[in-house]
């Protein structure tokens, strides 16, 4: 039988702040009941979209073993990532990469860029010695377009955001991954700079089949290279399916105005209705609160007040779903 | 409009690039070396100068003033002794040569000592949390509050014959709070900074990470930190000298001192012979404070500055 | 052939959002340089341009082409190792770069205002909203009496859609959308004529954007206070602006009004940055680039751009090319349009 490649199944993470002595401690949800199956083969991008505190960021920590869950479990390869041995941890981390958003951060500022390979390669054990090293780091870059002696004596500072990002992903190639979690990686790169990382992304699942999950708030680059989509609100998936479908039909009332209010590169074509203020305001729900969107709709029902967190229903037999009660079948 | 001006600017560039070349090139930073330097090459160079048995007891005249200066009192100075003798027959200038470096020994072995502790305590603590941080802060504060003199006047009036060492592994037992509290809060900033989440993402060890990637980066601010703690120790150590509690048979800059004041040198005006020791002191104290600021600046780009055109 | 240009080009300005009045702000050959230890960093690189009263101009560049540093020198906040070389700035007919602090005391705020980079998080965390606002009113009108003050403030909450209330929260109790208003209403306390909005939305997620877009919008419209609108989003820029001045490496390389730049950008820089924004209505192959902007302290001599251009030539890299207007209104420093321009000096 054959596992998932990931496999997240109600994964939730409850922060607790403040409190004292007496009690009264505010938590904050920050992840509920969150699943999703991502399978080897084919290779895809998917897109985990969002706002700042829809939960995406706890998501990739995550997955990536830096935070622990409060309930639910990740499995990789059909194996609980906190219950991994020392050496399925290591095999784990080989094969789920990631790279972030800030392309300067990452870098260790007392060595040269170098330095990034060389642990990747002696910690996983690449290479049997420096001529096969030296090869499989140029390879890398070649993959991103750069070459070794362009870039690898320099340090941080000397070279640009574009060219950095663009390194930290030939590092994550360097060891073979099967998933690279890519938490928001163009969005502190020049604009006129970002395609070039969204096209390493599409070739490298095309030619390499490394799936990808984009992790996200700007769904125009969801829209341009995403092959699924999930969209989390406070916490929650309030749509998901295929990309074209969700973004060029959307059915639930945020992400229609979400949509909307991207704005387009186009004078004559301005926003098309003015913003009452109440789209503003939001407050977090804790577990049994009603749909989270409540306050900012603008197509309210009672029973929205009334029942538990929608759950997803289905389009017209498609994989997209949507959790919002306007859509429930009769 | 640009051209003529660009042209002007390259021109003053190339004049500006032979000044600035890298930030090791801090004007404090080289002053304060040199100064530490000079006290160092006293210590190395001392005996092939001068004669520096003429430090001993009764191995000069008495009471000759330095060279440049007559005092009605006391008989007329000689060159044998260019910078005066005191009323035990030391010569000041051998005095000094042995004592300047002494002292600055006492210091560098007290610092080490405590930066020492406070690496691996400081480390430990901001590394693992949990329990271990919470004793090791601890322990920290309180040793933080105990007035260190005090205790060891105490310490030193109990054991007689105190040599150079031991004074300053006393010393090093009290200096490791301030550090460790320092690497400490270094090393919870540094925890959450990217390049440490992708080392982890590699799968590095936690000792690889603290020592190859978060101790390069706390270099700087180690270096600047010991030369502040240096500075502490040799006060330390001086003060408890000036009482007389220190090391009484080789001599250093406090035991020159104490000397001093318990010869009443004040009333009878022999100003050389406190005054020699306190400019000696001065240089050794700002030559550090120098250096601690200049790697201050030279770790810290943004306070380096230009001068305002 | 030029003149077939010249005509598609003015027919798509159809209609002139802002008018030919006289200008608000003049900023005529204006040079910044950062000092390092290996050189000076040339960040302004002797720019011109002018505002109109009672229009948006948006500046739009990528990081590192000096855009704030524009504003900051245009406000004389430039600090070292950053120092203004040379240049003027007109504000209502008077030069700025040779005042004295006391005198331009007098300029901030009353007839410039700024909403930096990150307005939002630098409010002071300790001092309600009210007192915030009094404060910059205060510093810079230190003789107004305290009713006159709390009118004023109840007058500017509303002009930025805040709540009344909402004068007595503290910066921690109002979301992002909020305290950016807040910052707004800073700025147009004193009522003045130009204010410079160094990327006021670029923190907020995309619905507060709008709002906060739109509260520009109403502001600009009810005082007619003219604005310089910084930023990267090219979508954004097209909401509210008039006229888009480019900027790259430290040199406008086009400014042009905003019907005509989205569809006939000119200068090939311009026309890289709107084929690069992601359309969230048509799926389309990804457009790309190559090559790297030079090193800020050592320019290559001619155009700066030429590194990156797919339409660079001989002439490009000899001699620099000067911002020229090739219509009223539209301007480039492109040696492709020299012919273009001459016709236009004739």
């Amino acid at each position: 039988m054959s596992y998932p490649l990931l496999e997240i199944k109600n994964a939730t993470k409850i922060y607790s702040r403040g409190g004292t002595f007496f009690g009264s401690k505010k938590q904050v949800i920050a992840l509920q009941n969150f699943s999703i199956k991502i399978e080897p083969e084919p290779a895809t991008i998917t897109t985990i979209a969002g706002e700042s505190g829809s939960g995406k960021t706890t998501l990739a920590s995550a997955i990536l073993g830096f935070v622990g869950l409060t309930s639910g479990q990740v499995l990789y390869k059909g194996s609980d990532i906190s219950l991994m041995s020392k050496q399925q941890h290591l095999d784990y981390r080989r094969e789920v990469q990631a790279v972030f958003q800030d392309p300067y951060e990452v870098y260790n500022p007392f060595y040269r860029v170098k330095h990034v390979f060389e642990v990747a390669v002696n910690n996983f054990k690449l290479a049997k010695n420096r001529n096969d090293k030296r090869e499989l780091i140029e390879n890398a870059l070649n993959v991103v377009g750069l070459r070794g002696k362009e870039v690898l004596e320099k340090y941080p500072h000397q070279l640009s955001g574009g060219q950095r990002q663009r390194m930290m992903i030939a590092r994550a190639f360097l060891l073979k991954p099967r998933l690279i979690v890519a938490d928001e990686p163009v969005s502190m790169v020049d604009v006129s700079l970002r395609s070039m990382i969204l096209d390493i992304m599409l070739r490298m699942r095309d030619d390499f089949k490394i799936s990808f999950l984009y992790i996200t708030h700007d769904l125009s680059t969801a829209y341009q290279i995403g092959d699924q989509i999930h969209i989390l609100y406070q916490g929650l998936v309030v749509e998901r399916g295929k990309t074209t479908n969700v973004i060029e039909n959307p059915k639930h009332p945020y992400i229609q105005l979400l949509i909307d209010s991207v704005p387009v590169p186009d004078p004559d074509h301005i926003w098309n209705e003015k913003l009452e203020l109440s789209a503003e305001e939001e407050t977090r729900g804790d577990m049994n609160s009603a749909c989270r969107f409540y306050a900012r709709c603008n197509k309210k029902q009672d029973c929205c007040l009334v029942k538990h967190p929608p759950i997803l229903y289905k389009m017209d037999g498609s994989d997209h779903e949507v959790g919002c009660h306007l859509y429930k079948p009769l | 409009m640009s051209i003529a001006t660009v042209k002007r600017v390259k021109v003053h560039q190339m004049a500006k690039l032979k000044y600035w070349d890298t930030p090791w090139f801090n004007s404090k930073f080289i002053v304060g070396s040199v100064m530490v330097l000079f006290v160092v090459l006293m210590g190395l160079l001392g005996p092939y100068i001068w004669n520096t048995d003429l430090a001993h007891v009764g191995s000069s005249p008495l009471n000759l003033p330095p060279i440049w200066s007559e005092h009605p009192t006391f008989p007329l100075p000689s060159i044998a002794h260019p910078l005066g003798t005191e009323n035990s027959g030391r010569d000041m200038l051998a005095s000094i040569l042995v004592g300047a470096p002494r002292s600055f020994q006492i210091g560098l072995i007290a610092a080490a000592v405590g930066m020492g502790l406070g690496v691996v305590l400081g480390f430990s603590a901001g590394f693992l949390g949990g329990w271990v941080d919470n004793v090791i802060r601890t322990l920290a504060d309180s040793v933080m509050t105990i007035p260190v003199l005090a205790i060891l006047i105490v310490i030193s009036s109990y054991v007689r014959q105190v040599d150079i060492s031991t004074m300053a592994i006393i010393l090093g037992l009290f200096a490791w709070a301030g550090p460790t509290r320092l690497i400490r809060a270094q090393v919870l900033t540094m925890k959450e900074r990217g390049y440490i989440r992708m080392a982890q993402l590699c799968g590095a060890s936690t000792f690889s990470i603290m020592f190859k990637e978060m101790l390069p980066n706390i270099l700087p601010y180690l270096a600047a930190s010991f030369a502040g703690n240096v500075s502490g120790a040799i006060l330390a150590a001086t003060s408890l000298e000036a009482l007389g509690l220190g090391p009484t048979r080789v001599p250093t800059l406090g035991m020159i001192i104490f000397n001093a004041i318990s010869s009443a040198a004040i009333l009878r005006g022999m100003w050389w012979w406190w005054g020699l020791p306190i400019v000696m002191l001065i240089i050794i104290f700002s030559g550090l404070f120098l250096i601690a600021t200049g790697l201050d600046e030279i770790a810290n780009p943004r306070l380096r500055g230009v001068q305002k055109q | 052939m030029i003149t077939a240009q010249l005509e598609m080009l003015k027919s798509l300005e159809t209609e002139s959002r802002w008018k030919f009045v006289d200008p608000i702000l003049e900023v005529k050959d204006l040079r910044v340089h950062y000092a390092t230890p290996s050189g000076d960093v040339i960040a302004v690189n002797g720019i011109s341009f002018k505002v109109n009263k009672g229009e948006i101009m948006g500046l739009v560049g990528e990081s590192g082409c000096g855009k704030t540093t524009t504003a900051m020198a245009i406000l004389r906040l430039v600090q070292p190792p950053g120092r203004i070389l040379g240049g003027e700035v007109r504000v209502d007919n008077v030069d700025i770069i040779p005042l004295t602090p006391s005198e331009l005391r007098n300029i901030r705020w009353r007839k410039l205002a700024l909403i930096p980079q990150g307005a939002m998080n630098s409010l002071n965390p300790i001092m309600q909203v009210y007192d915030q606002i009094a404060d910059s009113i205060k510093a810079h009108e230190p003789r107004t009496p305290e009713k006159i003050i709390k009118e004023r403030i109840a007058d500017l909450l509303s002009l930025v859609g805040l709540p009344a209330r909402a004068s007595k929260l503290y910066p921690h109790e109002l979301s992002g959308g909020m305290k950016q208003r807040v910052c707004i209403a800073m700025a147009i306390a004193l009522n003045p004529p130009l204010i410079i909005a160094d990327e006021p939305t670029s923190a907020l997620d995309v619905v507060v954007q709008r709002l906060v877009a739109q509260t520009i919008l109403d502001v600009k419209q009810r005082l007619n206070v003219s604005m310089i609108l910084i930023g990267h989003d090219m979508g954004l820029q097209a909401q509210l602006v008039d006229r888009i001045a480019v900027m790259y490496a430290g040199n406008i390389v086009e400014i042009s009004p905003a019907r005509i730049i989205y569809k006939e950008p000119l200068h090939p820089y311009t026309k890289l940055l709107i084929s690069s924004i992601p359309s969230i209505k048509v799926r389309k192959p990804l457009q790309l680039t190559s090559g790297l902007t030079h090193d800020l302290r050592n320019p290559p001599p001619g155009c700066v751009f030429q590194e990156r251009c797919p339409n660079v030539f001989e002439r490009c890299r000899k001699e620099f090319p000067f911002l020229g207007e090739v219509m009223p209104g539209l301007e480039v420093a492109c040696h492709l349009y020299d012919d273009l321009k001459m016709q236009q000096s004739i």
